[in-house]
């Protein structure tokens, strides 16, 4: 996988913020070359040699002054005219249009839905690569940041200021990226996945969200559903085709499909499951899931039904 | 001729009824050098608390998923971090100096108001010492140094470390108030005879500069810890966006003081290499007008730019734009001083010590931090690297590369005047040589981390390409800053002890602080020489060449 670097785009919006960036590196490069050049031909040149006498006592030139000004000014008028483009095409104006994707940022996972297909999902959230899809992100608790960097531009999600930008990827891949605004505890693994996909399987990725997995016919699936009623799971975590309908947590509709775990954490398997419910505490201390102190057979059960939820 | 009488008549003159022997003398002290140097001490020994808590977070850091930290004790030692280095470091190192030196460099006996001077220190300790109580009341505040709302409110900050923060920090925020009216009212109105505000040596007038910053950007933030204070013990909700307040008005309002703050430290640290680089250079400072000038630019200037700590909030383009163009501004300022800065060592005769090492040091590190800034205010490149380690190396070369390397320059400076004593020069050579070396290796590679795409303020992170390695560079290059500075604690200690006599002007400099002893009397000055230029000293020792006879005085 690529690097996730601002300097490897892979949208129309990261790209342009790519091409600034590079105009600007060099010209800052430039800067720095000439001016420390300059010090240490000074510090060379200039220093003190034995019985050296008094330098002239020069006090200053208003022309060099001058000369000197005016070139960093006209550079910052062309970086100036360069910003305004890269903002433009990195971040246009979203006008009136109602939102592709909802993401709510939560202390600490990103839930996500798609208004017009009826899908939530949540931490790994895909787009198709033939269109840009304009985001609405806010929060449900406290400031928080969406960051893929191949793809685009961070933004803030403020809660009681919902703010608004653009997803797309010009090549179908999994971008990696990251909560970039300190939001407590477990900022650190407030990971984001985005997987781009060619438009029909994105398609058929979100027609598949759309099924409602069957309750387990039987055996341990079916024991490990009425735990997880049992064990008040359905307080925080909805399940669609079940009671559980709260958001407080993510929803785990279609868990199993996902490729991480606890907004990646860990990848996404049935040991890693068994782990977590054993004790999130152990795994992301601070996270708002409690200990449930469930046993190890308890345990089994309710992964062997989370992972029928596909 | 000089009208200046040539013996003071003691007569008439009141002796200050202060002892000066004893550890209590230096409790009850008003005396403004005492004063100055019990500011540096407290500094100092915050610098070495920062310094710790810099040390316990990157080996927290060294290797990714360490669980030598737990997340909680990693988010307390990056709040109390950088609220320490600012508020109980950089502040009071610099206002510390400027208390010692400008009455001194004015030719004046004492500041304006000694038993308020005297104050505002104790304000100073009390304040850090509320602030560091937290750790044993519950848990230091953890939600960074600028306390984003609502993170620090109360639904989600409930343990007592942000009100310590916020109390903490109004009490040494009032002390900030008063000693700014000390040090302006002091040069306003005690200079020497002859010293006009135009022939202020320049440390003296960014120092009046920064002051004045001061009095206008503190009180935006004293009243915002107090409005976070009735939020949190009163039920307020200026902040609480559940409750109809604004998240985003405690960011306006933070950072309408926060960037200032910023240029309020660095300011007084171009002063000193403004006065280090000419004496050691055999030059007059070149383009003292425009070094002056420029400093009330970037004065002014930085009132109006602190929405560039919030690009990635989402105010709109308009407001984007606004802020890019005053942040791109405020450069020009500061690469004219940088430019004079150069030119007054361009055909000199410059004598490497290790204070003008220092200077050189500063130059390089601060223009580094400096271009780093001017790309964060080209706004879509900071819509990708704020808020990653992109910017934690910014701010490190800017604050450390700038604040504390200028500081240096003017301790090795200076040091002879306060003590008497020359610092080791062989031991300044291993200090100024790890420090450079120290500083780039811990910072140098953090740019390349946030172009990789690791985010700031994060106990741990993912094993991803390069992340392990350059985090690795970057704690070896914190140890070897830790060692530098050890070795620039022995030296402070082996030179008070047995360091060579400095003598009244061992720089051969030209500022009315050196026409004293070292160290001075407690009323500074026998006699303060005739002042009619720039540099009074240069005048006295060049009768036939005195600045006053060129244009320029």
């Amino acid at each position: 996988m690529q690097p996730s670097s601002p300097l490897n785009p892979d949208s129309p919006q990261a790209q342009a913020i790519a091409h600034l960036f590079v105009i600007v590196l060099i010209a800052l490069a430039v800067i720095f070359v000439v001016v420390a050049s300059l010090v240490l031909i000074a510090s060379f040149r200039y220093r003190q040699r034995p019985g050296a006498a008094l330098p002239r006592q020069n006090f200053g030139s208003t022309k060099v002054e001058i000369a000197w000004t005016i070139p960093p000014i006209l550079l910052l008028v062309f970086l100036f005219v360069v910003t305004v483009q890269a903002m433009r095409r990195s971040d246009p104006w979203p006008g009136n249009r109602a939102p592709d994707l909802v993401i709510t940022a939560h202390q600490w996972w990103w839930e996500a839905q798609y208004p017009a297909a009826n899908v939530v999902v949540a931490n790994e959230i895909h787009i198709p690569t033939d269109r840009a899809m304009l985001v609405r992100l806010q929060s449900a608790d406290v400031i928080h940041d969406w960051w893929v960097p191949q793809l685009g531009r961070k933004m803030d999600a403020v809660p009681g200021h919902p703010n608004h930008f653009w997803i797309e990827a010009d090549v179908p891949g999994t971008f990696l990226g990251t909560c970039a605004e300190y939001c407590g505890l477990e900022h650190a693994w407030m990971r984001i996945e985005v997987v781009a996909q060619p438009p029909a399987e994105f398609q058929s990725w979100l027609a598949a969200q759309q099924v409602i997995p069957p309750p387990p016919a039987g055996g341990d699936a079916a024991a490990g559903a009425k735990l997880f009623d049992q064990f008040t799971c359905i307080n925080c975590h909805a399940i669609a085709g079940t009671p559980a309908r709260a958001a407080i947590g993510p929803d785990l509709t279609h868990f199993a499909s996902r490729e991480t775990l606890a907004s990646g954490r860990m990848p996404n398997t049935p040991e890693n499951l068994a782990r977590w419910l054993t004790d999130p505490q152990t795994i992301k201390p601070g996270v708002n899931m409690p200990d449930f102190h469930l046993t190890a057979e308890q345990v089994r059960l309710l992964v062997a039904y989370l992972e029928t939820r596909r | 001729m000089s009208d200046i009488p040539l013996v003071p008549e003691t007569a008439g003159l009141m002796a200050v009824p202060e002892s000066h022997a004893g550890a209590l003398s230096w409790v009850a002290t008003v005396d403004h050098k005492r004063i100055g140097i019990l500011y540096l001490i407290v500094a100092f020994f915050f610098f070495g608390v920062g310094g710790l808590e810099a040390l316990l977070m990157r080996i927290q850091l060294a290797r990714p998923n360490l669980h030598f930290l737990s997340p909680g004790a990693f988010d307390q030692l990056f709040t109390m971090h950088g609220t320490t280095m600012i508020f109980f470091f950089a502040m009071p190192v610099l206002t510390g100096a400027a208390n010692y030196l400008v009455p001194l460099m004015i030719g004046s006996r004492d500041v304006a108001f000694p038993r308020l001077n005297a104050m505002t220190l104790w304000l100073l300790v009390f304040g850090g010492l509320l602030l560091y109580f937290s750790f044993l009341a519950g848990g230091a505040p953890d939600v960074g140094w600028f306390s984003y709302a609502p993170l620090s409110e109360k639904p989600f900050s409930t343990n007592l470390g942000v009100d310590y923060y916020a109390i903490g920090l109004l009490v040494a925020g009032i002390g900030s108030v008063l000693a700014a009216i000390n040090l302006v009212v002091t040069i306003l109105n005690l200079r020497a005879p002859g010293l006009s505000i135009r022939r202020l040596p320049l440390f003296v007038w960014m120092v009046m500069v920064t002051q004045i910053m001061i009095l206008l950007a503190l009180p935006a933030l004293n009243v915002s810890l107090c409005m976070l204070l009735i939020d949190r013990l009163m039920h307020g909700h200026f902040f609480v966006p559940m409750a109809g307040g604004s998240a985003l008005l405690w960011q306006h309002f933070f950072w309408s003081f926060g960037h200032p703050e910023v240029y309020i430290v660095i300011l007084p640290a171009f002063g000193m290499i403004s006065e280090v680089i000419p004496v050691f250079s055999r030059k007059p400072i070149y383009g003292y007008e425009f070094v002056a000038a420029s400093t009330v630019a970037i004065g002014v200037l930085s009132f109006g730019v602190w929405a560039h700590h919030m690009f990635a909030v989402g105010l709109g383009h308009s407001f984007d734009i606004m802020f890019a163009i005053g942040s791109m501004l405020i450069a020009i300022p500061t690469g004219v001083k940088i430019f004079n800065w150069i030119a007054t060592m361009w055909q000199g005769s410059i004598r490497f010590t290790t204070s003008m090492l220092f200077a050189v040091g500063f130059l390089l590190m601060f223009t580094i931090g400096g271009l780093s800034g001017v790309s964060l205010a080209i706004f879509p490149v900071d819509w990708q690297v704020t808020d990653t380690y992109y910017l934690v190396a910014h701010l490190h070369y800017v604050l450390f590369g700038g604040t504390v390397m200028a500081f240096f320059a003017g301790l090795y400076y200076w040091f002879p005047k306060v003590s008497g004593r020359m610092l080791s020069e062989r031991l300044g050579q291993w200090h100024f040589w790890l420090t450079l070396v120290g500083m780039n290796m811990t910072f140098l590679d953090q740019h390349i981390l946030g172009l990789l795409g690791m985010p700031r303020r994060v106990y741990t992170y993912p094993n991803l390409p390069d992340w392990a390695t350059l985090n690795m560079i970057s704690t070896i290059g914190a140890f070897v800053l830790a060692v530098a500075m050890l070795i620039l604690l022995w030296n402070v200690a082996v030179s008070l002890r047995s360091g060579e006599p400095a003598g009244d002007n061992p720089w051969g400099a030209w500022t009315l602080e050196w026409a004293t002893t070292s160290p001075p009397p407690p009323h500074n000055f026998e006699l303060v020489p005739p002042v009619r230029s720039r540099r009074p000293l240069w005048d006295l020792q060049h009768p036939e060449d005195p600045d006053w006879k060129r244009e320029h005085h």
